[in-house]
């Protein structure tokens, strides 16, 4: 795919770990602040000063929408998110299963999943980074993890060789 | 229904093991707010003030504010309140770090510790279930290996760690509650006091929210103090990316960095201690507490070689390479203070501060002391083990490994300074208020912070009244740092507006940006509650006579507000504020008369039924 559309783009290099976009997650979701409900989640890599957001990368090919057996995960056609119909959904959580990436959830207290939907198009967490590490930004689909992208596909390139 | 509070708390008796969950007194709630305050009634209405520290009869709390787990800017702080060793006087240690919103997502906004366990033990707190936890396997273990085994051991991601090391396990006098590996509940001594509680470490994870009564207007409150933040140059540019470290040159070229026991106020190559050398050199990344826009968090890493340099071979986990700090109290206390101007020193002995668990502010004073005591012969080698003079980085990473753990002489410098002049005759050698040594501003030549530190309630201390802002940085207007004039009622308007920041749950440092007429609606909103300025600003002139009146029964009185001889009477000798000496005599009597007490220091009735305390 080659169209240009607005993405998430996360440059793990500008986080510096404060976890304002999971509050602002969670505020969206729950009008409260409860991290453990946000759909963007950040990994802290003690002492290595190391800081990764990371969220649904909203997958051309998507596996959770594959995987769901009613049919419950729906494509936005204004922003591309793979969106969780709730009235749909059943609460099976074979789409948490089927995502590579860990980033379709499920909530106990609804008995639905729930993932990321871009927020209609005005992402909270990307308003709420204060050092610009989560951008709401125009790119080239398939490019949103920046230049961690490129270090990615090198090292799958590498495997393939069957280097390390 | 509460918002911003949770409403329960947690009340855990280590003798028995016992555990109770009870609503918070809301009352007490709405007219102390959090953190400090609520947590500082609790103390009160619970304590007799004249018990040993150290023994089972002393509570430890941990607070959190209103606003501490919401997406408030810097909204990560919990405060520590007891009776602290090194002082004797009630403690408020704060920290950032993820601890306290943590503990506030589990459901609870204080934690109440009493008595003392049988055994080592460790607290795991997972929402509702709440368990004591053998603690042998990692009693003796620094910080950061106590963090890791129990996160190991709990196994489920996402635990919060606050914790002692090898320093509050032997009751150093100044040793700190660890969080977050890195970030420290830090003076007075509450880390010794959770070790005399047999208590190594609090895990904390919880999964709940943090309700809030306005969840609209709340969050655009926030975004505007935040948008503040981000465009104040201090906040936004000078803390990100120097860290409080930008401080070194500023204070030392003005004349206010004490050096070598408070002997000179400016220390020749300060630059090489200073913020900008250590992000042109050392500085990996900044780091964020949680929901911070500031992340002044300084992680640095030593090259091999330089790292070489200061090997400490006796506790092998102790030799690291990487970490995080120092900050400016770190550097000032063990840098300027010490006479030294090694960087990678400072570095060294920071890290192992942080990893045993003690403050670096007290630990570097107390061997400044000591270097003077040294080197003007009462002091010698049998008596110290090594030579401690001043600029010897050799001395200060040895000592602050043998004050951790209590061996040779550290053993004497983990007293703190107060105790150790005393032992060797020369009190006047003890640079410091109530037993607790100052911070890295001098307050001959800034007198605000004299009266700040000398009225201060728990001993020495910067972060009760920062008239720094106003003397050096203009905020929120320019004042002179030489006058007297008008300083009584500058530091109480400080102090007073600190204590209101110290119980929302808030960072002080958001301060360099942002005023109490910002924080007030995310207060209000907050909360629900219809706070305006004045009745906020009461509610921190509240929580200080609180403070006061604890401390006078437990035996203090208008004779502890001083300082020592040598700011009174030994000037300054050189820079811009060259011959000046504290004047704080000229400004105590009108401090007293502003606060509503009498001219010997006590609140009068009138006071405190105006402020319901009567």
């Amino acid at each position: 795919m080659t169209d240009s559309k607005r993405i998430l783009r996360i440059i793990p290099d500008k986080c510096t770990g404060c976890m304002q976009c999971e509050l602002a997650c969670s505020w969206v979701q729950t009008g409260t602040f409860q991290p453990a409900r946000s759909v963007i989640r950040v990994n802290i890599f003690d002492e290595l000063a190391s800081y990764a957001p990371y969220t649904c990368f909203q997958c051309n090919e998507a596996w959770c929408m594959t995987a769901c057996p009613v049919n419950a995960i729906a494509i936005n056609p204004a922003t591309g998110a793979k969106v969780v119909l709730d009235e749909v959904c059943v609460g099976c959580a074979l789409c948490t299963i089927a995502c590579p990436f860990g980033t379709v959830f499920y909530n106990p207290d609804t008995h639905k999943a729930f993932k990321c939907n871009l927020c209609d198009g005005d992402p909270a967490c990307a308003k709420a980074c204060p050092t610009g590490a989560i951008e709401w930004a125009e790119a080239p689909l398939g490019e949103w993890v920046g230049p961690w992208a490129e270090q990615i596909n090198a090292s799958y390139q590498e495997a393939l060789k069957g280097g390390v | 229904m509460l918002y911003g509070w949770t409403g329960t708390l947690l009340r855990i008796d280590l003798s028995t093991g016992k555990v109770a969950k009870e609503p918070i007194n809301e009352a007490w709630a709405r007219d102390f707010l959090g953190g400090r305050g609520l947590g500082a009634k609790y103390l009160y209405e619970e304590m007799d003030p004249r018990i040993d520290p150290l023994s089972p009869d002393n509570k430890l709390i941990f607070a959190t504010g209103p606003l501490t787990g919401t997406n408030a800017s810097c909204g990560a702080r919990y405060m520590v309140i007891t009776k602290g060793p090194l002082t004797g006087t009630i403690t408020t240690s704060n920290s950032g770090g993820h601890w306290g919103p943590q503990l506030k997502f589990a459901g609870y906004d204080l934690l109440i510790l009493e008595g003392k366990a049988e055994r080592p033990c460790y607290i795991n707190i997972y929402n509702d279930t709440v368990e004591l936890r053998p603690a042998e396997h990692v009693w003796g273990k620094t910080v950061s290996e106590t963090e890791d085994l129990i996160r190991e051991e709990l196994g489920v991601p996402g635990y919060v760690i606050a914790c002692i090391g090898p320093a509050g396990e032997r009751l150093v006098k100044f040793a700190c509650i660890m969080n977050d590996k890195h970030r420290a509940a830090g003076r007075s001594g509450v880390g010794a006091v959770m070790g005399s509680k047999n208590l190594k470490a609090i895990a904390v994870r919880g999964t709940g929210s943090v309700n809030v009564a306005d969840p609209e207007n709340f969050m655009r409150s926030v975004w505007g103090a935040k948008k503040i933040l981000k465009e104040n140059p201090v906040t936004g540019q000078g803390l990100p990316t120097y860290g409080t470290e930008i401080l070194v040159n500023v204070i030392n070229e003005q004349g206010f960095l004490p050096t070598n026991n408070f002997q000179m106020s400016q220390m020749e190559g300060a630059e090489n201690i200073s913020g900008e050398r250590l992000h042109d050199t050392r500085l990996v990344a900044n780091k964020a507490c949680f929901a911070c826009t500031i992340a002044c968090g300084r992680v640095t890493k030593l090259p091999d070689d330089a790292a070489a340099k200061y090997m400490v071979t006796t506790h092998a986990r102790n030799w690291k390479t990487a970490g995080e700090g120092p900050e400016y109290e770190n550097a000032w206390a063990m840098g300027a203070d010490c006479g030294i101007d090694d960087l990678d020193a400072l570095i060294k002995a920071g890290w192992i501060a942080n990893d045993l668990g003690m403050d670096p502010i007290s630990m570097g004073a107390t061997l400044a002391a000591a270097m003077e005591l040294y080197e003007k012969g009462v002091l010698n080698d049998q008596i110290t083990g090594m030579p401690l003079r001043f600029g010897s980085g050799a001395a200060l990473v040895a000592m602050a490994e043998k004050m951790g753990y209590r061996e040779g002489f550290g053993n004497e410098l983990a007293e703190g300074s107060k105790r150790l002049c005393d032992k060797y005759g020369h009190p006047e050698f003890f640079m410091g208020v109530k037993g607790q040594e100052f911070p890295a501003y001098d307050p001959r030549g800034l007198q605000g912070m004299g009266i700040g530190y000398a009225t201060s309630n728990r001993g020495a201390c910067h972060l009760k009244a920062y008239t720094v802002a106003a003397e050096v940085f203009g905020i929120p207007k320019k004042v002179e740092p030489a006058a007297t004039e008008g300083k009584a009622e500058l530091t109480k308007i400080f102090q007073d507006a600190t204590s209101v920041v110290d119980a929302t749950g808030l960072c002080l440092f958001l301060t360099f940006g942002i005023t109490l007429d910002d924080i007030l609606p995310e207060v209000v909103y907050g909360t629900g509650i219809e706070y305006d300025a004045a009745s906020v600003m009461q509610v921190g002139e509240r929580i200080w006579n609180l403070e006061r009146l604890w401390n006078q029964k437990a035996g203090f009185s208008g004779k502890d507000d001083t300082l020592p001889r040598r700011i009174l009477a030994e000037p300054i000798t050189s820079g811009p504020a060259k011959g000046q000496v504290s004047k704080f005599g000229d400004m105590l009597p009108e401090y007293y008369r502003l606060r509503g007490w009498t001219p010997d220091g006590q609140p009068t009735a009138s006071k405190l039924i105006e402020l319901g305390l009567l």
